[in-house]
């Protein structure tokens, strides 16, 4: 069913990997919509009315009415629009599937983020805190709930190759700006296959920004936070306040912020 | 041991665990039978660690062996296998609001009553005024119905808040201030919710939590 734009309007960040989610889940449900582009150090009034609680992108307007927190989001989408399902129908399935986009939010996009945020030994430890989350979704991959499939949710793209996949290629890009080895083929050779024969999608590649421009983003903001290092002596201080910069510069990147928006 | 996990339901809990609880009056707003398994904490069970490697947590529910973990993806397993007495709306958008407000709940009200009783000085302070301003926000959501769920339905968001009024006398006596008098219909909402048999039942005296907290402040040094 073919939605007139007025119907659907997203509010999101270009940069933000949860506004990547949902226009990806529009996208493969065919649902058409019109796009606002927030300045996240200067929010509209609208995205303060509609998302007062937490005042950040994405959020959904669907016939005036607003939608926010992504992984909300892509379950109201899944269950107005009914073609071309997201989530998995058996009971057992959805609690697994919501269960890795919590660690997906919740555990992997802060670990990622600390890595971002901090430098030498301090770093060594994050990155530490990576591989170990994704030593375990290589588990499930190879011998767990994700055995032999092609994607997270079976044959098509579901809601957690969605959730993952769009922040994952934040680690490829991490991996090039601060060269660590996040997304090592050799330790999490499934991972890496999915991560690739994800971001090779017809969809994914419409949505997810060109790599120069992520990497350009990246090392603005790495740059930013390491010379505000140069001034702090406190590392403490200097990982909070690399943090808040990158949080307020682009809300909610993976960078910092456990929050599961 | 084994032989019951792969049978029925499985509960595996701590006593005084909200979130866990929340299991509790889910399955019991559901009318389903269920095994209570209480684990301790500081010597985890091996069927524990074995159904829930991830994070080794409770709550964990088993359910014809299998696991499901987190509170409210428990909860939404709940309602998803037995479809009585929904806790969720039928409506996607209602839907939608209901998991925002039980995921505010879950990010906010744990985090910000553990700064509440654990801190002193001005990080309690602070955590007092973030603690009000989340039941605030609470309140706001609630209305005047007599259920987040409605003036009928005693529902998911009802069921991810319900466990923390047994720690309101905590907070309250913790951050010296008065729910009843910042939120009152927070509060009205709260009593309503003690009358109701699958949460009392579900739930601990407040002041065996204040006693549970004040050991927790002993072990961790807190005056």
């Amino acid at each position: 069913m073919e939605q007139s734009p007025s119907c659907l309007k997203l509010f999101g960040s270009w940069a933000s990997s949860y506004t990547h989610r949902v226009q990806l889940a529009l996208k493969l449900k065919g649902l058409h919509f019109e796009y606002v582009e927030e300045d996240l150090t200067n929010k509209s009034p609208s995205l303060l009315l509609h998302n007062p609680v937490y005042k950040k992108v994405p959020v959904l307007l669907h016939l005036d009415r607003p939608i926010v927190e992504s992984v909300i989001i892509l379950q109201y989408i899944d269950e107005t629009w009914t073609d071309h399902p997201i989530m998995p129908i058996d009971p057992h399935e959805r609690a697994i599937a919501r269960f890795w986009c919590h660690f997906a939010d919740d555990k992997l996009g802060p670990a990622a983020g600390a890595v971002f945020g901090s430098s030498g030994e301090e770093q060594k430890a994050a990155v530490c805190q990576v591989h170990e989350n994704l030593k375990l979704l290589e588990a499930e991959l190879r011998e767990g709930a994700f055995k032999g499939r092609r994607f997270f949710g079976g044959d098509k793209i579901g809601i957690l190759d969605i959730v993952l996949g769009c922040g994952s290629y934040w680690l490829v890009v991490f991996d090039e700006v601060m060269e660590v080895k996040l997304v090592d083929p050799e330790a999490f050779p499934l991972f890496h296959a999915w991560l690739r024969d994800f971001e090779e999608q017809k969809e994914v590649n419409e949505i997810i920004p060109a790599i120069d421009r992520l990497l350009e983003y990246a090392r603005g903001i790495r740059q930013l936070m390491l010379s505000l290092k140069d001034t702090t002596s406190s590392t403490t201080t200097t990982t909070a306040t690399a943090t808040t910069v990158a949080t307020n510069s682009n809300n909610n990147v993976v960078i910092g912020s456990g929050t599961s928006v | 041991m084994a032989a019951a996990a792969e049978k029925g339901v499985v509960l595996l809990d701590f006593w005084v665990s909200p979130f866990g609880q929340r299991c509790r009056i889910a399955l019991a707003e559901k009318g389903v039978e269920y095994e209570y398994k209480e684990e301790n904490l500081s010597d985890k069970s091996p069927l524990l660690l074995k159904m829930n490697p991830v994070h080794k947590k409770i709550p964990v529910l088993i359910h014809h062996g299998k696991p499901i973990c987190e509170s409210l993806i428990i909860v939404q397993y709940i309602e998803e296998v037995w479809s009585h007495n929904p806790l969720l709306p039928s409506n996607p958008y209602e839907r939608a609001k209901a998991r925002f407000w039980a995921d505010f709940v879950d990010k906010k009200v744990a985090e910000c009553g553990t700064r509440l009783w654990k801190l002193k000085g001005e990080a309690q302070e602070e955590a007092k005024k973030d603690m009000i301003e989340i039941l605030k926000l609470l309140e706001g959501e609630l209305g005047d119905k007599k259920y987040f769920g409605g003036e009928k339905t005693f529902g998911f968001v009802d069921v991810a808040l319900a466990p923390f009024t047994a720690w309101f006398y905590t907070y309250e006596t913790c951050g010296k201030f008065s729910i009843e008098n910042e939120c009152p219909k927070l509060a009205a909402w709260a009593k309503r919710c003690k009358e109701r048999k699958t949460v009392s039942e579900s739930l601990h005296d407040p002041h065996k939590v204040y006693e549970y907290v004040g050991k927790l402040k002993k072990k961790y040094g807190v005056e």
